[in-house]
């Protein structure tokens, strides 16, 4: 049996933390590995694998593993099969944990304590850490833990995941075990023994453990129930709702604006430095256009992101998403979602690409894919630049009815586009994969309490870093894909025209012009269409190039606005907003569905779909403003 | 004359939980399987809390009755829809 010591030099122990989902778990591993934490998928499966490290006092070093949340070990989603999995030691590539750290709701053992009692067949070492121990003494919830341990027969120490110190006893017991690694008995004989004992009769014992050491107030927490009352209330709570989607839309618009500019003048003076430092050349142009550009396109997204990320976050902690989802389950039932499928089709706002992530918590096969095929018409941050392109050369300034600016209005019917299209193909889609059988909500409504600040700037953090890595490394080898097709072959000498038209790109969107020509669109747009495939946004730095223009940043929006005013018809720029309120151009949300639904198929489905739906409405709307102005 | 209330072809009107009203302090009696489900959908109810003898109450109704429902069963808040609701059998207390 090794000791303490040697389990320290030799490698950290690997522990796993269990519990209900709303347990405060991940509050808990926060607090355990801080921003020692690492965030990928377990292999095969689109679930979220959290693993971190930290250091106790004593010197032992720890590696956790933040499970999903589960409300049983015989599993009725994909994210309660991998925690199933895992402690059962049936993961492949997963080592079994050496012991649980089973985190339960300290208001709500009722419900927590029954998967304890499951898991405590399984054979292997575990700790009770009674989580939210401030919110239960303050409730008037009084626990006996002595007397609570020796019902259970396993150790329990308090904790209180949100507050400084709050793991300090679940630390202290863990720098006292002596468990090791991988004796555990065979995972298969407790699950059958789970299955064929009567979840009545563990509740039955759960009851007699509580009725010997827990004294508790019949009522539930009277905030939840006030909150509630207003938040579920049928004509206050749309109302509330509403008002917190107008405000977080605000928030993104308006605060968002002084970092974006601030980084695209950081990405111009970056530009502008390795410009006047190197001399002119090829390797100038690729760093210039194709790195920096690249890098600068996927940052300037990054405060949006994150804004809009505070805001899902924040009220995902406070407990106030599963209002809202309830709030639009009617709806979204309709059409064949789940009020769950909210909160993805919410981030896609941002960006698709977390949206999509984020339909992992929906548990119905056919409602997650539904969900990942409809999240690419919500208006996401890449469109803004395109719209406000072409809103601010072709929509006058104009009041309508004395209070809406028209140019804003028209921004918000494409957003309106975007939604309702959304809900339209879902019906589609609903009818066509014959979902047959109705689906559940069967949701859980935790407590409400403030978010805090921790989780929330952990969950930003990890949202960040996932959107610069894994966009970023799209976008930037795109770009200078794009870059490389933009500028070779060179113009021969004394050759007319934007040297792009000579390149590789220019020749992709001459052959274009033939199919987009029923459309509106001219073999400039069709040029840029192409880099415009790495992000939507990219479509507007490749309009400037094709119109062979040398400014950069806002001078060339008003340029370009100018330009394109001046030479384009209304047709044509309606044609192209309808283009770009359907079409797929970005090649970092294919690439995700591709890894969520684990193959081709479906993204490219999604993308046929997307730009034949794209086409259509382009050739209506070119055609009927055609008529209109003809 | 008595009436043997379990035989077959006496229709007793049960109360499920969808048809419960708001505030109304009930009693679980029995959760049934749906038909073409292999139990598993009960399972999970009974694993969620809601056992035969435990107390339960619905909050509220989302939308005037036509959306989901609120349901408060031990110490826990559910929200279900009319499908998982009408499979638990109660008794009004």
């Amino acid at each position: 049996m090794k000791s303490p010591e040697a389990a320290t030099a030799a490698s950290p122990l690997l522990i796993a933390l269990v519990g209900n989902p709303n347990c405060g778990k991940t509050a808990l591993f926060n607090r355990l590995t801080g921003a020692r934490q690492k965030v990928g998928n377990y292999a095969g499966v689109t679930v979220e694998r959290k693993e971190g490290q930290f250091t106790s006092p004593a010197g032992r070093q720890w590696r956790v593993l933040d499970l999903p949340g589960a409300y049983s070990l015989l599993a009725a989603t994909p994210d309660e099969a991998v925690t199933r999995d895992v402690i059962t030691g049936h993961r492949a590539g997963e080592s079994m944990p050496a012991g649980l750290v089973c985190v339960v709701d300290a208001t709500n053992l009722r419900l927590n304590l029954r998967m304890v009692l499951e898991m405590q067949t399984l054979g292997l070492p575990m700790v009770l850490a009674l989580n939210m121990m401030d919110q239960a003494r303050q409730r008037g919830i009084v626990i006996d833990t002595a007397r609570l341990q020796a019902e259970l027969g396993i150790p329990v120490v308090e904790s209180v995941a949100v507050k400084p110190g709050g793991e300090a006893a679940l630390v202290a017991h863990l720098d006292q075990v002596e468990w090791q690694v991988g004796h555990g008995p065979r995972g298969e004989q407790a699950l059958a023994r789970i299955e064929q004992t009567s979840v009545e009769d563990t509740h039955r014992r759960v009851g007699e453990i509580l009725a010997r050491s827990v004294s508790m107030p019949d009522e539930g927490s009277r905030m939840t129930a006030l909150v509630d009352h207003w938040a579920l209330h049928p004509v206050v709570g749309p109302v509330i709702l509403a008002g917190i989607m107008f405000l977080m839309f605000q928030a993104v618009f308006s605060w968002a604006a002084a970092p974006m500019d601030a980084i695209d003048a950081g990405v111009g003076w970056l530009g502008n430095t390795v410009s006047t430092a190197m001399p002119e050349g090829m390797l100038r142009s690729l760093l210039i256009e194709g790195v920096i550009g690249g890098a600068g396109g996927v940052l300037i997204f990054l405060p949006q992101i994150l804004i809009l990320f505070a805001f899902i976050l924040a009220l995902e902690d406070s407990g106030y998403l599963p209002r809202a989802a309830l709030l639009l389950d009617r709806l979204m039932a309709s059409v064949g979602l789940s009020g769950r499928a909210f909160i993805p089709l919410l981030s896609s706002f941002a960006c698709a690409i977390p949206g999509i992530m984020a339909t992992r918590t929906i548990a119905n096969p056919r409602d997650r894919l539904a969900t990942i095929l409809i999240a690419p018409l919500m208006t996401c941050s890449a469109r803004l630049p395109v719209y406000a392109l072409l809103i601010s050369a072709f929509v006058p300034e104009r009041e309508v009815l004395g209070w809406f600016n028209l140019q804003g209005l028209v921004l918000f019917a494409l957003y309106l586009a975007g939604i309702f299209s959304a809900m339209v193909v879902a019906l589609v889609l609903k009818v066509v994969m014959r979902q047959g059988q109705a689906q559940t909500l069967l949701m859980e409504l935790p407590d409400y309490h403030l978010p805090h600040l921790r989780n929330l700037l952990v969950g930003l953090w990890e949202r960040g870093r996932i959107f610069v890595v894994r966009v970023g490394t799209v976008i930037l080898s795109m770009t200078i894909v794009l870059w490389f097709l933009s500028n070779f072959p060179a113009p021969p000498p004394g050759a007319a025209g934007a040297p792009i038209e000579h390149s590789f790109a220019g020749m992709i969107g001459r052959a274009m012009e033939v199919v987009f020509s029923p459309i509106g669109f001219n073999w400039q747009i069709c040029i840029a269409l192409v880099p415009g495939m790495a992000a939507r946004e990219v479509a507007v730095a490749a309009l400037g190039t094709v119109y062979a223009m040398s400014e950069t940043g806002d001078a060339l929006d008003t340029a370009l606005g100018h330009l394109i005013a001046q030479s384009w018809s209304l047709p044509t720029a309606l044609s192209l907003m309808t283009w770009f309120v359907f079409a797929p151009q970005c090649l970092s949300t294919l690439f995700v569905v591709r890894r969520e639904t684990n193959g081709w198929r479906w993204p490219l489905i999604m993308a046929g779909y997307l730009f034949a739906l794209a086409y259509v409405a382009s050739f209506v709307v070119y055609h009927v403003a055609m008529a209109f102005a003809g | 004359m008595r009436v043997d209330l379990h035989h077959p072809n006496i229709r007793v009107n049960r109360l499920t939980l969808d048809q419960l009203p708001p505030r109304q302090m009930a009693v679980i009696r029995h959760v049934h399987v749906p038909p073409g489900d292999d139990g598993r959908l009960r399972r999970r109810l009974l694993e969620l809390g809601f056992v035969p003898g435990e107390r339960v109450q619905v909050l509220r109704r989302v939308f005037f009755g036509r959306g989901p429902l609120t349901v408060r069963v031990g110490t826990s808040t559910f929200a279900m829809r009319k499908l998982e609701s009408s499979l638990i059998e109660v008794e009004a207390h």
